[in-house]
């Protein structure tokens, strides 16, 4: 169920799941926020929430909060396994050319009666080649597992949430996660030191 | 667990941090308090009591606010240079190389020795970004983002000169291994190759660091943007006239560009934490493959000449003795540029502080003396090895004045201004007077980028100019198109410069923020003692209050 909605999110020709919840005027809800006033607040607040067993929720805040992950109970990223992989992929990448081009379809350059496949003279570039590997991995892979780029998002609707990027401090729970209540919820949201709590229509 | 360390008090009271008996009653020390010698205070990063939303306006409105009237006349004059300068890279691209002064005798001149400075200088930015990131040097922040930049636009005029000096332009695709009519692939036992390479990855992934640095900040911009828009209060556009007057454009308001080009650029940022996590995973591999990188460029570079048979280019302490040049030239570039701009855009000063200067110059300072040691080093090899054409190139191509010696160097002013300007100009900085105080340091930061490029000059010409056999000896003079390319790339990086100070970000916003004292999640008061962690502010005002008592009774 969440992970269709995940999947409908990026995919427009995904039918969306049945709303669960809607507004008033019939619009699906995508979740609740509120505002905090501090680092520490909603660094406490975040902890609450995880403790209280929801999973599709985050914490918006306009720099990275030191040791947040542990206070949301966020697994540790497999981004560097990627980009270890890829840069490695990118070395041998970077030895198959030099090797293919000087020793097996062009043998014309003698250089000091070296051997042509020698590896020694190979090693500058394919340590470039790696790191330029690396890199990209590293920053697409980073946009990949964060579901970027997107040109909109439900959040971007409230006015308030704008202030994240700036120097304030939100938490959303998104409605489909499985503990998902509207009263609870916002109750929880309240009970943590959440303030202006709003409710987010989904964007169709 | 212990009590409040009483020196904690006292170093959060000079730190500003913390009130006195009466209010903020210390002196904080001397400058702008953040150049406090106490070891147990951390200076503060961003001057002011700032808040998050305060450092948002501070770094936003250079963005946003109309361009201020010295910015346009700095663009106008450094844009017709740039334009010069193309202009003389066209005249020398239809006419050929022959317009340089370049000759037979000295085949590599001032194309070589303008790539070198620019991409010693190019390096400041990722080590930065890079080495002080791993080092977790948080001062980093306030100049991590101008640094950064700067590096790409120096790697732009260092890519312009291997470009142009091939001679026959169209030709340079022949530098990258594809597929050709000869049929042949290009040599990859060669430097220059490995420098292709080397410079072109370099290029890139600093590239990419700065653009991943700048997401978020692009995303702040463009939520502004939009707030702005949302809220009705977006102004439109407004040209000043040479009457005075404005004309003011109803339709077109330039928020609605911001949202839509920063929204583009910041790939739909919306500062999640989970994404944050994932983020700084990548900026920390990023550092990390960057610093060896940043290491490898410049070592390669030194290998081009290291690796020929040229006395004066062929020794082993190239690598090291280049990387150190780089990064002393670059934190010169970086210092020459921020200086003038801490004094003249609003609160620089308070996210770019003394102390971040007073740091730099230490590293000025540092580098400086690897770099000098290097010149004293070849000296002694010289002399050591008893190889009679080192030697030679070292007394009678460099260091013998003319007017001293009958056989002295034609080139002994240009290797007597290098040592004056790398070696002994940075030494004021051992008086704390002198490192403290920006004037100083930014006529030093401009010596040492005088120094920096006549050690490549010394490098590459007085080696080449008097080779083995003394009837091929010639000297090298300049021409116009020389001079008029070098200054050109000059004005193409100021322009790019000026560019990024109007319409980017101008500091890592998101990092500053990270740093500040309020973004501690476990409160306002020093992490290092567990103690704390749990401790309410009452409480830990309590604490203080209890340590005071005590140290008046005692």
């Amino acid at each position: 169920m969440s992970m269709l909605s995940t999947v409908s999110d990026y995919l427009p020709f995904v039918p969306k799941p049945r709303p669960q919840f809607v507004t008033e005027n019939g619009a699906r809800v995508h979740g609740l926020i509120a505002e905090y006033a501090s680092a520490p607040e909603v660094f406490h607040a975040a902890e609450k929430i995880r403790d209280a067993g929801y999973t599709k929720w985050d914490v918006h805040a306009p720099f990275p909060i030191h040791g947040i992950e542990h206070a949301m109970g966020h697994k540790k990223t497999i981004l560097p396994y990627i980009v270890f992989s890829i840069a490695l992929g990118g070395a041998f990448l970077g030895w198959l050319m030099q090797y293919w081009m000087t020793a097996v379809d062009y043998t014309g350059f003698t250089v000091q009666g070296k051997p042509y496949g020698a590896w020694e003279p190979f090693t500058m570039i394919i340590f470039e080649l790696g790191v330029l590997h690396a890199a990209f991995a590293s920053l697409i892979g980073m946009l990949m597992l964060n579901g970027l780029p997107r040109w909109n998002h439900p959040l971007f609707s409230s006015e308030r949430f704008l202030s994240a990027s700036q120097g304030g401090f939100i938490i959303g729970i998104e409605a489909t996660d499985k503990s998902f209540d509207p009263e609870a919820t916002r109750k929880l949201l309240e009970e943590t030191g959440g303030t202006d709590i709003e409710i987010i229509e989904d964007e169709d | 667990m212990s009590a409040l360390h009483p020196d904690q008090v006292t170093a959060e009271r000079l730190a500003g941090l913390r009130a006195g008996a009466a209010g903020r009653d210390v002196d904080v020390g001397l400058g702008d308090g953040t150049l406090t010698e106490d070891p147990a205070v951390e200076s503060p990063l961003v001057l002011g009591d700032r808040s998050f939303d305060e450092v948002t306006d501070i770094v936003c409105g250079y963005a946003e606010n109309p361009a201020p009237k010295w910015w346009l006349l700095a663009f106008s004059i450094a844009s017709t240079i740039a334009g010069i300068g193309t202009l003389f890279i066209l005249y020398m691209v239809i006419t050929g190389v022959g317009t340089w002064g370049l000759n037979n005798q000295v085949d590599w001149a001032w194309d070589i020795t303008n790539f070198v400075f620019w991409i010693g200088i190019g390096h400041a930015g990722t080590l930065i970004s890079a080495i002080l990131c791993l080092l977790k040097q948080k001062w980093r922040t306030a100049v991590n983002r101008s640094a950064e930049a700067m590096t790409i636009f120096a790697v732009i005029c260092a890519g312009i000169f291997p470009g142009i000096h091939v001679g026959r332009i169209w030709f340079a695709w022949f530098l990258f291994p594809i597929p050709n009519y000869n049929w042949i692939w290009p040599n990859f036992r060669s430097p220059l190759l490995w420098d292709v390479f080397a410079v072109s990855t370099y290029a890139t992934v600093s590239a990419l660091f700065w653009y991943m640095g700048m997401i978020p900040d692009l995303a702040t911009l463009r939520d502004r943007a939009d707030a702005r828009l949302r809220k009705g209060i977006s102004k439109p556009l407004a040209l000043e006239l040479p009457t005075g007057h404005f004309l003011v454009i109803d339709a077109l308001k330039p928020d609605k560009i911001r949202a839509f080009l920063y929204g583009v650029l910041s790939l739909g940022w919306r500062f999640s934490s989970r994404h944050w996590h994932r983020y700084e995973a990548a900026y920390l591999i990023l550092a990390g493959i960057s610093t060896p990188l940043v290491l490898s460029v410049h070592s390669i570079v030194s290998f081009d000449f290291a690796t020929s048979v040229l006395p004066g280019w062929h020794t082993t302490i190239f690598p090291p003795y280049f990387v150190a040049g780089a990064i002393f030239g670059g934190f010169a570039m970086v210092l020459l540029l921020l200086i003038p701009l801490r004094s003249i855009m609003p609160n620089f000063k308070d996210l770019l502080t003394l102390r971040h200067l007073e740091n730099m110059a230490k590293i000025l300072l540092l580098t400086g003396m690897m770099v000098g040691f290097a010149y004293g080093m070849e000296f002694f090899i010289a002399w050591y090895g008893g190889n009679e054409y080192e030697a030679f190139v070292f007394t009678n191509n460099r260091a013998k004045p003319t007017w001293l010696f009958e056989d002295g160097a034609p080139y002994w002013w240009a290797y007597w201004a290098m040592i004056s300007c790398n070696v002994i100009s940075p030494q004021i900085f051992w008086f704390r007077k002198l490192r403290q105080n920006p004037i100083a340091i930014w006529i030093v930061a401009l010596f040492v980028t005088i120094g920096m490029w006549f050690e490549r000059f010394v490098i590459i010409v007085t080696s080449l100019h008097r080779a083995f056999l003394p009837g091929e000896w010639h000297m090298f003079f300049p021409t116009l198109t020389d001079i008029g390319i070098f200054v050109g790339s000059l004005g193409i990086f100021s322009t790019l410069f000026l560019l990024f100070v109007k319409f980017l970000p101008t500091f890592a916003m998101a990092e500053l923020k990270a740093v500040m004292p309020q973004a501690d999640p476990h409160g306002h008061h020093d992490s290092y003692d567990p103690v704390y962690i749990e401790e309410t502010d009452a409480e830990y005002a309590e604490h203080v209050r209890e340590e005071h008592d005590k140290e008046g009774g005692a």
